[in-house]
Formats: C-alpha cells, sequence, structure tokens
C-alpha cells in the first residue's frame, strides 16, 4: 500500500511515469473514490454478500463503457442471460437492444438444471475460456464482467482444477486487453474477502460492497481495499442504488477536497438578520437555523425564499415536517405566494414524508432535483425530520454528502433543525452537524414575567463578522421583526434566563464592550422589560 | 437397440485431447461397437457451437440420443464414471450402477 501512495504521488508530478492507466467506468460518483477510475487492462474483484450489489455494479460497469463506446462482454455463472436482461431493464439497461447492435455479448455458463453430468478424469475450463475470447472478439470488447466466480465452484467437483482454471482465466483477460470486474460472494460483511479464499489472488484489485444491518435499516457501503499499483480513497463509502441509475456512490471526503469559497453577499430575505450576519449570507454557505417549535424557523425559510425569488433567483424548497398546502397557507399569512413563484419557475417544493426511503436514497433524490432545477438557493425543513431515518452515522453522511454537494454547486443552503426542549438545549442534529455548516442562527423562547418572547441571535458566521447581541423579535404579517436585544436577561441559551439588575449590568458593560451598536442597546437594556418594547429599525 | 449419438468437445490438440479421444475410442468399442456415432468438436474452432451447448469444460462428452441429455466430463479415464454417466450398461458385467433418475 506505501508503494501505491508513493506511486500515485510521481503520478501527479509527472504523467510519464503514470504505471497504470485508469479507465472512467462511466460511474462518475464511483470514479471520484477510485481517482479516475478502474485500472486498465486489469482485473478487479468486487466482493460482497449476497444483496449487496454485485451484479449491478457489473452490468453498470458495462453499461457505462457501452453508452461512451466500448462494447462488452458478460460472463454469467450464476442468473441465467434471460434473468438478467429481465432485471437489468428495471435500471434503464436494455442489454437485449446491445446484444442486437452488436455491442454487448453474453456468455451463459450458468447451471442448467436440465443437464446432468458426471466427473470423469481431469478436464479443464478449454470451453469456457474459447466461448469469452469468441465473444470478446464478435463485439471488439473493451469490458468483461464475470459473474460470480463461487459459483464456478459450485458447478463442479474438482475445485483445485477449478482455481487453476479461473487462475488461467484471468490472465487470459489481460492477455485480452480487456478490463473486467469479477464478482465474488462472502458470507459475512467484515470476514474473508470471498468464500473460496483464493478469489481475491486471481484478480488485480479489489473492492468490496457492504450491505450493513444497522439499527434496522440496511446501510450500503463500497471499499477499494486495493488498487495494485495506482492510488484510490480510501475506507468506506455509502452507496445506495436507484432505478433508472443504478449504483451511486456517495464520496463523503473526496467531495470536500475541492470546495471554493465564496465571498459574494446574499440576502436572507430579511434586511435586519443581513446586517446582524454582518450584511449577508455568503453565495455559497450553509446555514443551520435551530430552534424548538414554532419559533420561527419555517419562517426564516420562507422569507430566505422569498429573498431569492424577489432577486430572480430560481429556490428549492425540501419539505419533510408540513404538507405543501400547509406551507403555502403560512407563506400566504407572511405575504408570500408560493403558488404565483411556483408558476413563474422560481420554487420548486419537494415535499414527503421523511420515512419514505433511506438517507442515501433521499441524498440522490435531492441531488437529482437540485442537477434538474438548478437552483440559487436550497432550504430544508428540517435536517430533525431525517434524523430519525437512518443511524446517527448514516444522518452525518448525510449531512456531509449534500452540504459538499450543495457547495459544489455554488449553491446557498439553509436547513432547519429542532430542538427538543421549548426552551433551549442543542439538539442532535446541531452536535453531529454544526462543525459542517458556516452559519449558525439560534431562535429561542425567552421567558420574561410571564411572556413567552422570542430571541434571535448569530451564533456562529465564517469567515465573517457578525451581531453577537440576542434580540429579540416579533412575528407579524410581515414576517420576523428584529428588536432590540436582551441586555437585563443571561442564560437564554442555556433554557434558564435569569435576569439581572441594570445596576449590575451597567458594571458588566461598562468592563467588556466592544460593540459599536451596544451604547443604544444599553440605553434601551434599562428599559423595564414591561414597558412595550418598541421595535428598532436598524 | 436405438444407436448412440455422442459428441466430444475437445480444445485444440492437447495431451488431454488424446487422452480423452483415446479412452473414449476404447470404451465405445468395448461396450457400444457398432452402435454409436462419434462427433469430435474443437471448441477452438466452434465457439459459438460450444457456447449453444452451453459447455465450459473440456474434455465434455454429450450423449444426445438416446435420451435422457447426458453429459460426461473429464478426459474419459474413469470407465465405471463414464458407463454410469452415459447410462450404458456394460456388457457381460453384472453391474446396474446405470440407473435411470
Amino acid at each position: 500500500m506505501k508503494k501505491a501512495t508513493k506511486h500515485a504521488g510521481i503520478e501527479k508530478r509527472s504523467p510519464k511515469h503514470t504505471p497504470v492507466e485508469k479507465i472512467a467506468t462511466g460511474i462518475s460518483s464511483f470514479d471520484i473514490i477510485a481517482k479516475g477510475g478502474l485500472p486498465r487492462n486489469r482485473t478487479t474483484l468486487i466482493s460482497g454478500t449476497a444483496g449487496s450489489g454485485k451484479t449491478i455494479f457489473a452490468v453498470q460497469f458495462l453499461a457505462a463503457g457501452i453508452e461512451a463506446g466500448a462494447p462488452a462482454v458478460f460472463v454469467t455463472f450464476e442468473e441465467s442471460a434471460t434473468d438478467i436482461r429481465k432485471n437489468m431493464l428495471s435500471f434503464g439497461w436494455d442489454l437485449q437492444k446491445w446484444e442486437n447492435d452488436n455491442l454487448l455479448a453474453f456468455v451463459d455458463a450458468s447451471p442448467d438444471p436440465h443437464i446432468d453430468s458426471v466427473e470423469s478424469g481431469s478436464f479443464d475450463l478449454g470451453a469456457l475460456l474459447a466461448r469469452v475470447q469468441h465473444a470478446v472478439k464478435k463485439v471488439k470488447a473493451e469490458r468483461v464482467a464475470v459473474d460470480s466466480l463461487g459459483a464456478v465452484f459450485s458447478q463442479f467437483s474438482d475445485q483445485s482444477i477449478v482455481r487453476s482454471e479461473l487462475f488461467r482465466i484471468a490472465s487470459a483477460l489481460k492477455a485480452m486487453h480487456v478490463t473486467a470486474v469479477l464478482t465474488a460472494e462472502r458470507t459475512d460483511d467484515y470476514g474473508p474477502i470471498a468464500r473460496f479464499g483464493v478469489e481475491e489472488f486471481i484478480a488485480d484489485n479489489v473492492m468490496i460492497l457492504r450491505n450493513v444491518l444497522e439499527e434496522e435499516s440496511r446501510r450500503r457501503t463500497i471499499e477499494i481495499l486495493k488498487f495494485r499499483g495506482c492510488d484510490h480513497q480510501k475506507g468506506e463509502y455509502p452507496f445506495t442504488i436507484v432505478p433508472d441509475g443504478g449504483v451511486i456512490v456517495i464520496p463523503l471526503s473526496a467531495m470536500h477536497l475541492s470546495m471554493k469559497s465564496s465571498s459574494v453577499r446574499i440576502s436572507s430575505g430579511n434586511v435586519q438578520l443581513d446586517e446582524m450576519c454582518g450584511g449577508g449570507l455568503f453565495r455559497d454557505s450553509v446555514t443551520l437555523v435551530s430552534g424548538a417549535t414554532g419559533t420561527g424557523k419555517t419562517l426564516t425559510v420562507t422569507q430566505f425564499l422569498q429573498g431569492g425569488a424577489s432577486s430572480g433567483e430560481r429556490c428549492l424548497l425540501l419539505a419533510f415536517e408540513e404538507s405543501r398546502d400547509q406551507l403555502a397557507r403560512n407563506a400566504t399569512g407572511w405575504g408570500v405566494d408560493f403558488g404565483k413563484l411556483e408558476k413563474e419557475g422560481l420554487l420548486r417544493v419537494v415535499c414527503d414524508y421523511p420515512d419514505v426511503s433511506g438517507l442515501e436514497d433521499w441524498l440522490v433524490t435531492i441531488q437529482s432535483a437540485i442537477l434538474d432545477f438548478k437552483p440559487h438557493r436550497v432550504a430544508l425543513d428540517s435536517l430533525s425530520a431525517l434524523e430519525h431515518v437512518g443511524s446517527p452515522k448514516a444522518f452525518r453522511e448525510f449531512v456531509i454528502g449534500l452540504t459538499s454537494f450543495v457547495k459544489h454547486q455554488e449553491i446557498t443552503a439553509l436547513f432547519t433543525s429542532t430542538t427538543e426542549s421549548l426552551m433551549g438545549g442543542d439538539s442532535i442534529t446541531e452536535t453531529h452537524i454544526s462543525t459542517l455548516t458556516d452559519s449558525i442562527i439560534l431562535l429561542r423562547y425567552v421567558e420574561m414575567f410571564g411572556q413567552m418572547k422570542r430571541g434571535l441571535t448569530v451564533l456562529k458566521m465564517r469567515g465573517s463578522a457578525h451581531d453577537k447581541a440576542i434580540r429579540e423579535f416579533t412575528i407579524d404579517e410581515d414576517g420576523m421583526r428584529m428588536g432590540r436585544a436582551f441586555r437585563n436577561v443571561t442564560g437564554i441559551l442555556a433554557g434558564a434566563p435569569v435576569h439581572v439588575s441594570p445596576a449590575d449590568l451597567e458594571r458588566v458593560w461598562s468592563k467588556a464592550d466592544a460593540e459599536p451598536m451596544t451604547a443604544a442597546d444599553r440605553r434601551e437594556g434599562d428599559v423595564t422589560p414591561t414597558r412595550k418594547a418598541k421595535g428598532r429599525k436598524r | 437397440m436405438s444407436k448412440y449419438l455422442l459428441r466430444l468437445f475437445v480444445t485444440g490438440t492437447s495431451s488431454r485431447t488424446g487422452t480423452a479421444i483415446a479412452n473414449l475410442r476404447r470404451i465405445c468399442e468395448q461396450e457400444l461397437r457398432g452402435q454409436y456415432d462419434l462427433e469430435i468438436i474443437d471448441v477452438l474452432q466452434f465457439p459459438d457451437v460450444a457456447e449453444d451447448e452451453k459447455i465450459l469444460a473440456t474434455p465434455t462428452l454429450i450423449k444426445s440420443l438416446p435420451l435422457p441429455l447426458r453429459r460426461v466430463i473429464g478426459d474419459l479415464s474413469d470407465k465405471e464414471k463414464v458407463l454410469l454417466g452415459l447410462e450404458v450398461r456394460p456388457v457381460g458385467a453384472g453391474n446396474t450402477d446405470g440407473v435411470e433418475s
């Protein structure tokens, strides 16, 4: 492995020393973690438990090649060619058509229940090899998939012959100058690489597909274990299998590498909030709005969308908490007409129950909605609703995947998160993702003399100065209206507001006050809270 | 008695090919004299025939007639297994292993 890394280093500096050329598989998400694709003219083993997606990956590898003009051969030892043709139609791969166009050839070596055979003496797999060679020649194949090696063993009783014959076939594949994937079964997601213990030695490279049961839900991951002589991303990457798309890998860390950072500011849809954020949100930033139920998260989202739409930007709303009608009704209450914006093509609302699919599938759904609609802004209400769909690990990966994806697209994103207690405290969502977001806005209830007031603070604003005060805000038919800062209350964020006497406050603030706006605030802070707070225009 | 229709698939002219052909000829002469037709097919020359018949291993002996279809894989060095596979009752011996399934 050390050697591989070293080679990769050289590869970057001078292409002349490239030890192994890679071919893009056409599965773009996989090519990212494979750092370019599969090594050309090599054999790659794909090992996985039953149902881990080996056959789909193998067919997708061929399909992507065919679509890019590289004919292929599929050698099947397990399912019959008829079954595979039928199964793969649901992914949008019309194998029969490609066969008719001479772009794909099957070598059907699946066991035939009508054929009864006995073994007498030594044999070789010369006929199989001749058939593969014939098929490769016939369609001028550049890619070959063999599915699966384990099934060859089960067709013969003399395993040592099968073993040595598979080695012979693997080396013959190399001599044919094709790039091949060979699948193999394993009994355990974390155990020996493959059932017969020899499969990994037959191939140059080894990849593992896993389908692990985690807290009652299945989580698929893909890992490149070794790429002989070339570099790849290490570790497990989640992936999902979607109809019309096949395998989609979610390359978490790989995506983070090339993220840009914009200094262009855009409006949050609320002028006062923009000011608190130091002039607006950054163009490719991700903002988390956290608060208890009813504190104004959905309003913040609505303003954010309205702010985008009013300057002609396309906005995508992903709503997991409220129905489409509820959302529209709420928005109308604040003077925003969702129906009109949708008609004008400035808004698209994706509204569904969070539990209808797994987190990986949600990520893919959201990504394809983004690629399709090409929004400038994306709002998700709320992350907390998705939190329970998968394990904490899967949730974190979902958020990483989503944030890096929107950043890549230079989209401004606003996610909401619901805190569990009314008064404060942090939610699981926050703990998990606060480091992943650029800005955090907290919305809190503040109990003051028998009244519930709402407070807002900008907790974090990456790369910018911001208002550090916790401001009171009210909600009326125009939306959110910022008020004065809570100066005579402490402990709001902890969920236990304590009122401080004006004299104490004066003492504290005269010592440590660097904010230019606090002079006015301090004067207002002296006012007894019972007096009606006047919305301060800033 | 109906004629045995036998086809032997081999790869090129390897020593295993030679052994299989010799073994088969000997068994046929001993057990099926005058009752068989034998065709030898080289998969390197006729890979599409191998594809149609779904042959993986060589040598593979196929008995197409009389039904049922039977296959024997290997160089046919074990005569008893060949006769068992072809469901031929050995002449002269009281072997009853070749029972139809």
